[in-house]
């Protein structure tokens, strides 16, 4: 066993400099070399009750995969990984580590704690580098899944049940598989070459992915269940309708949803010289909301070229839900926030385009039923913002096309998918997971909720047949 | 990929083809719409379907060439692929229980005002036409319009044929004399609808417009596509492509179709540029 590494603080991590990066659509982090995954490795206690797995959804064997890590042997960590991940190298580079395992590590009470995220995604990006070939077929079972979206709770799903036998299809309503890991999250935070691996890999399993199918619209799930002789089926549809204020002039020219900004630029590649899909190359651009997404979105309008980017979130900044490294990196970039901040009308120029924002100053009330305080408007507080576009970053809510074809779906008031605690709906054989079910939440929840519904799906299929 | 059946073109600027897409084709109807992308960068647009075949598991689309892709999809070839088709949706025209329908279409949006023409007409509704045209050189689908509907009015902006005016005119007039419609259904420009629905507004007649906003994914995700009825919120992709036409925000709409314009105007001059030097 190598000696521990008892720096308070985590190896820093290769980074591109934000004077440069705000202007390019490069991944920013340039992920730790092989001696640095060493060094960072060693600083795990390897503690006995082991409480950074307890932070984690999908339950890795984390102090397992980093001694392995610490001893140089980088493709046997992937292998931990692999048991209990089916996208380390996305989850390395997107998972709010902070607020999970590192969240708990023993090493985070004095000092920073081990750098878990980093080291996950060190080791999947050395396994995805040199592997040459794919694992083998699995012998199949003869029964037919299908699953309802190519997002992370449907790419897990179908990963699974592929190594298990199964003759998987991914229905992906997109003209590209991957969901929000291709339509929302940037390039420069998870280059899509990783997803379109993650991708090859489920295909070599056998999976077959048919894109362009809109379930719901195409093809029904009665249909795929009686007609196409699928014998389960997953949902992951995601929670992708993005909600609005409602506010006067939100439908002017220049006001976005972050989904329709994000996924002109990622899915569409508005950004790229040759690109045809057309998207507003603003000056000055507000963003509305605190969550990853209006991270996502105001960095990405930095990198279209904007000249100022304020992100107004109507919380303080303790309450930004967003990942801390994504608002550090957002700061970093010259973006600025206003905070305890709310929108109350957008106003316009002659030609219906966005040119001011007016807002209210908040402050912050009594703590609601979620433990978080509401903020109130604070009279005689107005002011008006300069923009020329507008970012609508405020959440989404679950698409309706399922629930509105799919007879006998149980769905709450909101439109989340009812399931038990396997995933199991209202509907025998149909299963669900991620943010369909949940409401908009995390990458790593949706690929364990996928990997949940799996092993269920495959019971029930065991004891049907 | 998805391959170009049949090509043809209806006029100048105006072409038909058929697309070998067998899902969409089982499933389609009229009023609903399809997503395509010509080729690997292209965009996603969306095109009302113009009607379809089960047996050759075909959908047709009708469209005008307008901008950078339309221009290049124009170009393909019968027998040549396109990347991306996928549909159907919206939602489709609600014609049960409709007697007596007027179907006011408008340029190439008489392209899709024929399907829902065709369905009420076989669905033993009786279907008033009032297509209207810049000039005759345009005027597109005229004997199928004949087909299905009981009574046809044509009109042309210059009055080349038909009668000189808009098809606020005919429509006015059979309101004026007391016609009955259950309802009026309306596909074409925007400021066509606007008018269209105006006009029967005075008659308190019920109208509907079908929609044909910027749109990206077509299922609700980017909110692209969203416009004010009733002073409400709403995506023409999943809550239409058809509403109310008394409570569409029509000035509104406009804007926002213009959004894009002087990006489509360049492209398209870009596109015409790539083409003279291929040629």
């Amino acid at each position: 066993m190598s000696k521990i590494n008892l720096n308070p603080k985590k190896c820093a991590m290769p980074t591109q400099d934000p004077t440069v990066r705000r202007r390019n659509f490069d991944e920013v982090t340039l992920g730790y070399t092989e001696e640095l995954a060493v060094e960072e490795a060693r600083r795990c206690l390897n503690c006995k009750n082991k409480p950074c797995v307890e932070g984690c959804p999908v339950k890795i064997r984390i102090p397992e995969f980093i001694s392995l890590v610490a001893e140089g042997e980088f493709e046997k960590a992937y292998q931990v990984l692999q048991e209990s991940t089916s996208l380390p190298a996305v989850c390395g580079r997107v998972c709010p580590q902070e607020n999970q395992c590192e969240g708990k590590c023993t090493r985070g009470i004095k000092g920073e704690p081990v750098a878990i995220g980093r080291l996950e995604r060190f080791v999947a990006d050395f396994h995805n580098e040199r592997q040459t070939e794919f694992v083998n077929k699995v012998c199949p079972n003869g029964h037919k899944v299908a699953v309802v979206g190519s997002g992370p709770a449907g790419l897990a799903c179908a990963g699974d049940l592929a190594k298990l036998g199964y003759q998987v299809t991914v229905f992906e309503a997109l003209h590209v598989a991957g969901g929000v890991l291709v339509y929302g999250i940037p390039e420069f935070r998870l280059p899509k070459a990783i997803v379109a691996k993650e991708i090859e890999h489920l295909e070599a399993l056998g999976v077959k992915i048919e894109r362009n199918v809109v379930i719901g619209q195409t093809l029904t799930v009665q249909e795929l269940k009686e007609n196409l002789g699928f014998e389960a089926v997953f949902l992951g549809s995601g929670a992708g309708l993005p909600r609005f204020m409602g506010i006067k002039g939100e439908n002017a020219e220049g006001v976005y949803s972050a989904n329709e900004y994000l996924t002109r630029n990622n899915l569409m590649k508005a950004y790229k010289p040759n690109g045809k899909t057309p998207i507003l190359h603003a000056k000055n651009v507000a963003v509305v909301g605190g969550g990853n997404v209006a991270m996502d979105a105001a960095r990405t309008a930095m990198r279209l070229g904007a000249e100022t980017v304020t992100v107004v979130y109507r919380r303080g900044k303790e309450e930004l839900p967003a990942r801390k490294e994504e608002v550090e990196h957002a700061e970093e970039e010259g973006i600025a926030f206003r905070f305890l901040t709310n929108p109350v009308e957008i106003l316009t120029d002659d030609n219906g385009r966005a040119c001011k924002m007016k807002c209210v100053e908040m402050q912050l009330g009594e703590a609601d039923a979620s433990g978080r305080r509401t903020p109130c408007v604070k009279e005689g507080s107005e002011f008006l913002l300069d923009v020329d576009c507008v970012i609508m970053s405020l959440g989404t809510s679950p698409n309706p096309l399922l629930r509105r074809t799919t007879d006998g779906l149980a769905t709450t008031r909101r439109g989340e998918i009812i399931t038990d605690e396997n995933g199991l709906t209202s509907i025998e054989g149909v299963y669900a997971g991620g943010d369909a079910v949940t409401g908009a939440a995390t990458v790593i929840l949706a690929m364990g909720a996928g990997k949940n519904a799996a092993k269920a799906i495959d019971e029930y299929l065991q004891n049907k047949n | 990929m998805y391959q170009i059946i049949k090509k043809r073109a209806l006029n100048s600027t105006v072409t038909l083809m058929e697309i070998h897409a067998p899902y969409v084709a089982a499933k389609a109807k009229a009023g609903q719409f399809i997503i395509l992308r010509v080729d690997e960068d292209g965009e996603r647009i969306p095109l009302t379907v113009a009607g379809c075949n089960v047996e050759m598991g075909s959908v047709t689309i009708i469209f005008q060439v307008v901008g950078a892709t339309t221009m290049s999809l124009n170009e393909k070839a019968e027998g040549e692929y396109i990347q991306d088709f996928v549909g159907p949706l919206g939602n489709a025209t609600a014609i049960d229980g409709l007697k007596e329908v007027a179907v006011v279409g408008g340029g190439v949006g008489c392209a899709i005002a024929l399907p829902v023409a065709r369905a009420l007409h076989e669905n033993g509704c009786k279907v008033v036409g009032i297509i209207g045209f810049r000039s005759r050189d345009l005027v597109i689908l005229e004997e199928e319009f004949r087909a299905y509907c009981d009574e046809l009015y044509i009109v042309t902006d210059d009055g080349s044929y038909g009668e000189k005016g808009n098809v606020c005119l005919p429509l006015e007039r059979l309101l004026k004399e007391g016609k009955h419609f259950d309802e009026v259904i309306t596909i074409g420009p925007l400021i066509m609808m606007k008018y269209v629905s105006l006009t029967t507004k005075q008659y308190n007649v019920k109208t509907v417009a079908s929609m044909n906003p910027v749109m990206i994914d077509g299922t609700g995700m980017c909110g692209g596509c969203r416009l004010t009825v009733g002073g409400e919120t709403k995506f023409a992709c999943v809550d239409g492509p058809e509403f109310d036409a008394h409570l569409i925000d029509f000035d509104e709409a406009i804007k926002r179709s213009r959004i894009y314009q002087d990006f489509e105007r360049h492209a398209r001059e870009e596109h015409c540029n790539l083409y003279k030097k291929k040629v």
